[in-house]
């Protein structure tokens, strides 16, 4: 068999075009003869990582391993199925509660994950006050767990108790499943750690009416596709993390048939639901991470990939998790989000970053689909150069364009999708992260939005751990 | 007869502006009756049926449909047509959208992926250089590495990558291509013609094809492989792949494999390689008892049924004399014509050249590069020991080499000419000898430079190796 392909490429036929990558007079020597340059703008990585970078990239199956795990994130097709209990979808029991981030005990957990887990317990029934829940939860008596370690996600604290309900997502494309649970609104909520009788409350209706009349808006409904949703919404505005107004638009529009036609929901109840929903600009935010983890989900466990497949933070620490590395966490400090601050609060009263909801960015959304929100570019510090540059910087890390997820203001180019350690780690550009801001102490709140970064290390530390199965 | 075809891409959303131009487009091929490409919205999939398709069941708001009618020929092609629309209506265009360029990229990948190359170029620091060269080879391009210090196991790697990917890798620390007319690192800027050059060695390839140049020949490409390709460990992967796509190109009717003297069973298996091609190949290993390049040149010349010239050389208006028992000192700046001259020197003045005060430095070398660039951009150094030797008594032929081209010093002679009159006019029984390796059309213009070095009395050659039997002919007393 002959073999199609012109010798070298075509290097010795094609009209000579080149990348030029280090000293400027080579590349300036070649505009002298008027051949095309693309130059890159090459900076040395990080001292002690030459290695690691050429044991990683230089192992025979990366680029395919790479191709194969980005492939399989944004070829999912997550679709909202069900909507249940955390008891039922995710065997919860009583006394055991998943958070977001990393894995965290009581002791190194910050205001927010704690004034959660209080509210939490109270929920539960297995606490009366705040502070003897405190207590109970000081003395270790319930078990703490990542929702990541339960193919789940949840924003802010993420914090889920057994009684809580949950949205249920499959991928029709590779048949994982991945849950969150149902938000709250903004303000005075669980998940930024406030845990007052009107946090509760709210709780307990929305396990009592919003989660049973959901499900059977979603079972009248059929599986929805949500990527489409997300499509559209890119389309209208919203970037997924931080604005998701017209992704909740659309999810209404698609429900609210089925809501008003189901049976076992009293008409009262469907206005009450539709009300609460269409009141909270975030309603579509859960059910954006959980499709977001299920893509990402899709993506793990590929021999030598070096593509994030979860960035997540509980308060404390930023943790990341890599396709060719398994269930390992690396993680480090948690930083504090650069942003606009609500009321009378500011900087001083913030939490270190908190939440599963990088779980976006990780998919292609979020911070880096920062060019289609123009309308929250100020809320999250600059003009629309900056969110124009915001994503197009991302690109420099990511492995792919997203095939289905585009931006207009770029001309309908992808999304910047599948985080690649080793470029991370090569050009110094962190991820960006849109996110909300809860307060540091216990019970607060939400005191602001804004932007944060992940601390590099943990990037480091996973292309190390890549360089040493390489 | 002309047929029908309907596909259902579930969850392909595209908007509606994006999918009527890519049915207009398709529905615009000339064997296409028919076309759409629209969101299966109820509307849409009433209007496929009134366009005579069959509807497709289960297909929704949040599914792409296609719909196709088209000549039997034609269908095929239209259906592919479909995946490139698609796939252009989510490319960025020039200029990267409303709001301006998108920054410089930051990785070689990056910048691949902008457009369609077909060599990297890479001159970061060593040890810098693997994940740059291997993301061009991810993404299909050849690679020029100009740096020095990769590691052997690394170069060894990427050759590796390449060879899988039927791609070449040009070094590490090659200094010299030419691709396409082209030239990459330093290189002259040479005639087109039927000669193409595999080099190990840059300076040693600038002068085969200033050479051929010269002789009206012309060069078709000129691969470099790096210094260190014929190595045992390294066992000329890159020459062995630049001989075979040489040896497919119908525009070389004869190769050059210059280099340095490689190791013998590298040499061995080169040679064996070589006899296996159908295009003819002449060696320029310069070593004792072989062609030197000048010959070599000739030699391949001869091969072509091309008529060997008088090589350039342009003489001192006085011509000078050097008392007896005086020593050739070279100054270079390419490694192969510092040891091409000294070959030379040793032949006519015996082995020990050393104990006899002759000596011969090549500024290229490592020794002399950390931290500073190459003297073929930076003179400085070369300056001072050219000041030096001048002032040594013993001292009585200098010898230097000057490479022109792209990438080189814009005008070596304005800082080297005043320097050899300056020598000269101090010291009488002084010499200055000038190898001036570079084409009538390179950028710091050959013939300018040579008349330049010629009038502050340097006698100027363009072949290496009679600059270096002048430089001995008057080391012994020939008056020139």
């Amino acid at each position: 068999m002959t073999d199609a392909r012109p010798p070298l490429g075509g290097l010795l036929t094609r009209d000579p075009r080149v990348v030029a990558a280090g000293v400027d007079v080579l590349a300036d020597a070649l505009a002298d003869q008027a051949v095309p340059v693309e130059r890159v703008d090459w900076r040395p990585p990080p001292p002690g990582t030459e290695a690691a970078l050429a044991a990683v990239l230089g192992d025979p199956g990366h680029a395919d391993a790479n191709a194969e795990a980005v492939q399989r994130m944004t070829t999912a097709r997550p679709h909202l199925v069900d909507v249940r209990p955390a008891s039922e979808v995710l065997g919860l029991d009583r006394g055991t509660f998943l958070h977001a981030g990393p894995p965290l005990e009581w002791d190194r957990a910050s205001g927010p994950m704690r004034g959660a887990l209080i509210g939490a317990m109270m929920l539960e029934g297995l606490a009366e006050t705040p502070r003897g829940a405190e207590r109970e939860l000081e003395r270790g008596a319930a078990v703490l767990e990542p929702c990541h370690h339960h193919g789940a996600v949840g924003p802010m604290a993420g914090v889920v108790s057994p009684s809580m309900w949950m949205l249920v997502v499959e991928d029709a494309e590779h048949g994982g499943t991945a849950c969150c649970s149902l938000n709250e609104g903004l303000g005075k909520v669980l998940r930024y750690g406030a845990y007052g009788p009107e946090v509760i409350e709210r709780l307990t209706w929305m396990g009592e009416v919003l989660g049973p009349a959901l499900r059977a808006a979603v079972r009248r409904h059929g599986p929805l596709d949500l990527m489409s949703v997300i499509a559209q919404a890119l389309q209208m505005g919203d970037e997924l993390h931080n604005r998701n107004r017209a992704a909740t638009s659309l999810l209404l529009r698609e429900l609210a048939p089925d809501l008003a036609a189901a049976d076992e929901v009293p008409r009262d109840r469907v206005a009450e639901v539709l009300r609460f929903a269409a009141g909270n600009d975030h309603f579509f935010l859960n059910a954006g991470m959980a499709a977001s983890k299920a893509c990402a989900d899709a993506a793990r466990n590929v021999p030598g990939s070096s593509m994030v497949v979860a960035m997540s933070r509980n308060g404390t620490d930023f943790g990341i998790q890599v396709s060719g590395t398994g269930d390992r966490w690396f993680t480090g400090p948690a930083g504090v989000p650069d942003g606009l601050y609500l009321g009378g609060y500011g900087p001083g009263d913030a939490n270190p970053d908190i939440g599963d909801s990088a779980i976006t960015e990780t998919a292609g959304t979020g911070g880096f689909a920062l060019a289609a929100a123009p309308a929250i570019v100020r809320f999250v510090g600059g003009e629309v150069p900056d969110a124009v540059a915001a994503t197009q910087r991302m690109y420099e890390i990511t492995l792919a364009e997203h095939p289905v997820l585009q931006i207009p203001l770029l001309s309908f180019r992808g999304t910047p999708a599948g985080i690649d350690v080793t470029r991370v780690v090569r050009t110094g550009i962190l991820p960006v992260i849109d996110t909300g801001i809860a307060g540091r102490e216990a019970g607060t709140g939400q005191v602001g939005a804004g932007i944060v970064e992940p601390p590099s290390n943990v990037f480091t530390a996973a292309l190390h751990a890549l360089a040493e199965i390489a | 007869m002309s047929a029908d075809w309907v596909e259902v891409r579930r969850g392909g959303y595209r908007d509606s502006v994006t999918l009527m131009r890519v049915s207009r487009l398709l529905a615009e091929r000339p064997d296409v009756a028919a076309a759409m490409a629209a969101m299966g919205t109820d509307s849409n999939l009433e209007l496929l049926a009134r366009m005579g398709f069959a509807v497709p069941a289960g297909a929704g708001p949040a599914d792409l449909v296609v719909a196709i009618r088209a000549e039997d020929g034609g269908l095929g092609a239209a259906r592919e047509a479909v995946d490139v629309l698609l796939a252009e209506a989510a490319r960025p265009p020039d200029g990267g959208g409303v709001l301006g360029a998108p920054p410089a990229p930051r990785t070689t990948a990056s910048a691949a992926a902008r457009g369609e190359a077909s060599v990297a170029l890479v001159s970061v620091p060593g040890p810098h250089v693997f994940p740059e060269a291997m993301d061009a080879l991810d993404a299909g391009l050849n690679v020029m590495v100009f740096s020095d210090n990769v590691p052997v196991a690394q170069e060894i790697a990427l050759k590796e990558a390449a060879a899988r990917r039927g791609l070449i890798v040009m070094g590490p620390d090659c200094g010299t291509a030419v691709v396409g007319g082209a030239g990459l690192g330093f290189a002259n800027a040479v005639r087109p013609g039927p000669v193409g050059v595999v080099a190990a060695s840059g300076t040693g390839a600038q002068q085969v094809m200033c050479l051929l140049d010269a002789a009206g020949a012309g060069v078709r490409h000129v691969l470099g492989v790096g210094g260190r390709d014929l190595s045992p460990e390294v066992s000329g992967r890159s020459a062995l792949s630049a001989l075979a796509a040489l040896d497919a190109d119908p525009g070389a009717e004869l190769i050059v494999l210059v280099s340095k003297p490689p190791a013998p069973q590298v040499a061995d298996l080169i040679r064996e390689a070589a006899r296996r091609l159908d295009t003819p190949v002449v060696f320029a290993l310069p070593a004792p008892g072989e062609d030197d390049l000048t010959q070599a040149v000739e030699k391949a010349l001869k091969a072509l049924g091309l008529t060997v010239p008088q090589w350039p050389r342009w003489d001192p208006p006085e011509p000078a004399r050097v008392p007896a028992g005086r020593a050739l000192r070279g100054l270079f700046a390419g490694g192969t014509l510092r040891d091409e001259a000294e070959m030379i020197a040793r032949e006519a003045l015996g082995w020990d050249l050393q104990a006899r005060g002759h000596r011969f430095t090549d500024f290229g070398d490592d020794a002399y590069t950390r931290g500073r660039a190459h003297p073929m951009i930076d003179p400085t150094l070369r300056l001072e020991a050219l000041a030096r030797e001048a002032a040594d008594a013993a001292c009585g032929v200098l010898l230097l080499d000057v490479v022109l081209g792209h990438g080189a010093e814009p005008d070596p002679a304005a800082s080297l000419a005043p320097a050899v009159a300056a020598a000269l006019r101090d010291r009488s029984g002084l010499a200055a000898v000038v190898s001036l390796c570079g084409t009538p059309a390179d950028p710091q213009g050959r013939d300018r430079q040579a008349e330049a070095l010629r009038d502050a009395g340097a006698a100027v050659f363009a072949s290496n190796a009679q600059a270096a039997r002048h430089a001995v002919a008057l080391v012994e007393g020939v008056p020139g």
